[in-house]
């Protein structure tokens, strides 16, 4: 548990990310099995306990300590489990801290009367550091500060380069905590764990962003084209051994989106772009976001905003793994599979003809409907290859949008950043002349330029509130984005998709800036 | 003849604590004619006093800082223990252990004792006097970290925390961020004492403090200015800085600056994240909720004044042992966080 709680520790206040990998790799050389799993476990968020919860943490502070003091830290403080490892008032004992694979343990199969005692001792036993994160586990607030992905490239680095992170990704949802098969094949002792008929995910293909320099090295007849759409990249999978839809990044998104689990009535690996579609037409992305990050979902919540996947390719059809396959093999069985089977909410992403890159360019030009991008580019002869192999998928966005702003806010960075302020809140000018903020953007420009900017918001700021500077209205900002979209957890009511610095415009008066209005025009899903 | 209750002759008034039969003010926070001084920091030793009563140190620091006419015009230093009086008023020295020179005013008058802490803290501490209790019928204490979550680990702990971040990370540069007066120099002398006899790398900002510390006898090792230095150089360093410089432009001039932050506050995470620290230290030149209770128990006043701080909690957890408390909130004192 010491060293389980010093990771978490240091993890916490560490920005880098191979600062954080190093980390994480030393926890895992050398801890020993099976607390190691476990700690694993922790940071990947696959651990939770049935019956200790925050509530007993309360139950605790209120046998040992006084209600008032207890109450102002608290105040002071913010946070139930540090309050409480902060000011435990320890009673003198001789056991030592328990070590991560007891606690789990305990938590798992102690009767629930039992716990307040045990967890009592444990605490006496600790230091404040080593009590927060055992508070932390109990609770399921981690919050370690390091992804599940950023945990498996840690122990892809620990195999010395012979096991690749997609590697691990294949077989990871077929293992379960404390992990000792992985560990074991991780440190050549055993070969990789067969996930038989687990519904494990497979890493996906990605695309890269078509430069202007590549369109002429393009060959149209050996070329597939489809719209980009604009929700979530999903992919489903259904085996004997069960049901999963998973998240481009590896996340079991299963609970969220019932509908779609309860749809998959075969056995197959299917991608595809998770929309929100009503009456055959696909909402904006803000309507899926209502959807997103939630561990359980309402009644009224799929009815509101009924939810689809629009399939684009096939991993597996059945037990057969065709991810060799070209993908013009790969779409004829995905098309014969999808007439057969006729699955409910699932449907296929058109191929678009076209005869030139010319007229595809023209295609991609005139895409402004909802929910599309821009374009996707595949070769019909390219396998599916997990990770993003160059010249194979092209994504070719449309040009963005743009409006001139005004910068209103900024804030500082993080990490390498943490010196400068490289967070901006732009806003644009209504018709009774107030500034009302529409967004927020943090990257697109260079390094001079965000020297400019630093420069200029420290020579010019009104207020301060903690990290944050309110800045004189006259500097404007050119700031380029995908898309504008109606929102209602904006305050000016809308929102715009990926915004970033595309130009400071240092030529033009503040008050010349964009009017709200004028962005309203560009807004796509509008009351019509 | 009983004694007087010291509430009938110490008094807090605009200018702060007044010592009434001996016409003089403790730490005022106004330009007086006569102050007695418990430390030299800049919210407790302000400029333009007429006489000035501290230790030898306390005075050597306020001249470095405030200038020959900031400190007073007339000084007069008095050794620890040495009692004089002043009209009817006995007055002496006691250490407090918060920095080089930090004083306790002990006053009596007519058989009625007071004292006042000044700043305090109870932890070791190689460049300073330690604390020494003193019984009487009024303690006036401080309460920067009068919060149970507020319990400092030992300072060595932590500076065997940074060493081990200086080894894991040796192509980094590590920046403590630290008050120029006295945790500075503790930091300074317990690296020395773990054993780091590496120069240490100063911001322009401390150099004053250090050179003072090093003439009254307190001996830093050697101390370089970073401000000057190659990039190259300070590679596998530790720089020390004002907490204002740690995160901002002046640590550019580092090479990928681990910041570091010595400070009672670091305790708390969210305190700490927010300024953009990588290491916390938890060192503080303050007593934390153990050390105040027992020094409270310590000196056996039955009753308690608290100058600044979380004077609630203090004064509810003395008021279960039976000790009066009272709240002065005498403004103008700063909390160890705010900027000197």
């Amino acid at each position: 548990m010491i060293a389980f709680a010093d990771l978490l520790e240091r993890l916490v206040f560490t920005p880098g990310r191979n600062a954080k990998i190093a980390l994480l790799r030393r926890y895992f050389a050398t801890q020993p099995d099976p607390d190691r799993g476990l700690g694993l476990a922790a940071v990947t968020g696959e651990l939770s306990f049935a019956t200790a919860k925050a509530g007993l943490i309360r139950q605790l502070a209120a046998d040992r300590t006084d209600p008032e003091l207890f109450a102002w830290s608290y105040d002071y403080v913010g946070d139930l489990a540090e309050t409480v490892a902060l000011m435990w008032p320890s009673r003198a004992t001789n056991a030592a801290p328990p070590r991560l694979s007891e606690v789990v343990g305990t938590l798992d199969r102690a009767p629930k009367a039992a716990l307040p005692a045990i967890v009592a001792g444990w605490l006496d036993a600790c230091d404040p550091s080593v009590r927060l994160a055992l508070l932390k586990l109990i609770t399921g607030g981690l919050r370690v500060g390091a992804s599940a992905r950023l945990a498996k490239i840690a122990l892809a680095d620990m195999s010395g380069g012979r096991i690749a992170p997609d590697d691990i990704e294949e077989v990871w949802h077929g293992l379960a905590p404390p992990y000792s098969a992985l560990f074991a094949w991780i440190e050549g002792q055993a070969p990789r764990p067969d996930p038989a008929d687990a519904p494990v995910f497979r890493p996906p293909m990605l695309a890269h962003p078509l430069d202007a320099g590549d369109i002429a090295g393009l060959d149209p007849a050996l070329l597939r084209a489809e719209w980009k759409w604009d929700g979530i990249r999903v992919q489903l999978v259904a085996s004997a051994g069960g049901r999963r839809l998973y998240s481009r990044g590896a996340e079991d998104i299963s609970d969220a989106f019932p509908e779609i689990l309860a749809a998959m009535e075969f056995h197959a690996v299917l991608d595809g772009e998770l929309l929100v579609v009503r009456d055959g037409q696909v909402a904006p992305f803000a309507d899926l976001q209502q959807r997103l990050n939630r561990k359980a979902v309402t009644a009224k919540m799929m009815k509101d905003y009924p939810v689809g996947v629009r399939l684009y390719d096939m991993l597996f059809e059945g037990a057969d793994d065709i991810r060799p396959l070209a993908f013009d093999a790969r779409r004829a069985r995905l098309e014969a599979w999808h007439g057969r089977m006729a699955p409910a909410r699932l449907d296929l992403s058109e191929l678009i003809r076209f005869g030139s890159i010319a007229e595809l360019a023209a295609l991609r030009d005139g895409a402004r409907a909802v929910a599309i991008e821009g374009l996707m580019l595949k070769r019909a002869d390219a396998p599916y290859v997990p990770g993003r192999p160059k010249g194979l998928w092209w994504k070719w966005k449309r040009d963005p949008l743009t409006i001139d702003a005004v910068l209103m806010y900024a804030q500082r960075g993080h990490g390498k950043r943490s010196s400068y302020y490289s967070d901006y809140t732009f806003g644009l000018w209504r018709a009774d002349g107030e500034l009302v903020p529409v967004g927020k953007a943090y990257f697109g420009f260079t390094d001079e330029e965000l020297a400019f900017l630093d420069r200029w918001i420290r020579n010019h700021t009104t207020q301060r509130f903690g990290p944050v500077r309110e800045v004189e209205r006259g500097l404007v900002l050119e700031v380029a984005f995908d898309a504008a979209q109606l929102s209602s957890r904006h305050k000016s009511g809308v929102a715009l998709r990926f915004p970033r610095i595309a130009r400071i415009r240092t030529d033009k008066p503040a008050a010349e800036a964009d009017r709200l209005e004028t962005l309203m025009r560009l807004v796509e899903n509008a009351q019509s | 003849m009983t004694a007087p209750h010291p509430e009938t002759w110490l008094k807090v008034l605009p200018q702060g604590l007044y010592c009434e039969p001996g016409g003089f003010y403790i730490d005022p926070v106004r330009a007086v004619d006569r102050a007695v001084i418990t430390h030299a920091h800049s919210d407790h030793a302000r400029p333009g006093h007429r006489a000035v009563l501290a230790t030898a140190p306390t005075l050597a620091l306020m001249q470095a800082r405030l200038g020959e006419d900031g400190a007073g015009a007339v000084r007069q230093a008095l050794a620890w223990g040495e009692r004089i009086r002043i009209n009817d008023v006995d007055l002496w020295l006691q250490p407090a252990g918060h920095v080089l020179g930090s004083a306790q005013v002990a006053m009596e008058w007519r058989g009625s004792r007071a004292v006042v802490s000044g700043d305090y803290k109870r932890a070791p501490d190689p460049t300073c006097a330690g604390f020494e209790p003193i019984a009487c019928d009024v303690f006036v204490t401080e309460a920067t970290f009068a919060l149970p979550v507020f319990r400092h680990p030992p300072a060595d702990a932590e500076i065997r925390r940074l060493l081990a971040s200086v080894a894991l990370f040796p192509e980094r540069t590590h920046v403590v961020g630290c008050y120029s007066l006295g945790k500075c120099q503790r930091l300074i002398a317990l690296l020395r004492q773990a054993g780091w006899d590496a120069p240490i790398w100063l911001h322009g900002a401390l150099a004053a403090m250090c050179r003072v510390y090093e003439e009254q006898g307190v001996a830093l090792g050697e101390l370089l200015p970073a401000t000057v230095a190659a990039k190259g150089r300070l590679v596998g360093q530790i720089v020390l800085a004002p907490p204002s410089a740690v995160a901002d432009r002046w640590a550019r001039r580092l090479a990928e600056p681990v910041v570091c932050m010595a400070s009672g506050w670091m305790r708390v995470r969210q305190r700490a994240k927010q300024g953009g620290v990588e290491l916390p230290l938890v060192i503080s030149d303050h007593a934390d909720w153990d050390e105040l209770n027992a020094t409270l128990d310590e000196v056996g006043a039955p009753e308690v004044w608290v100058t600044h701080g979380r004077e609630e909690a203090l004064i509810h957890a003395a008021g279960q042992r039976g000790i009066r408390g009272r709240a002065l909130r005498l403004v103008g004192y700063s909390d160890e966080g705010s900027e000197e």
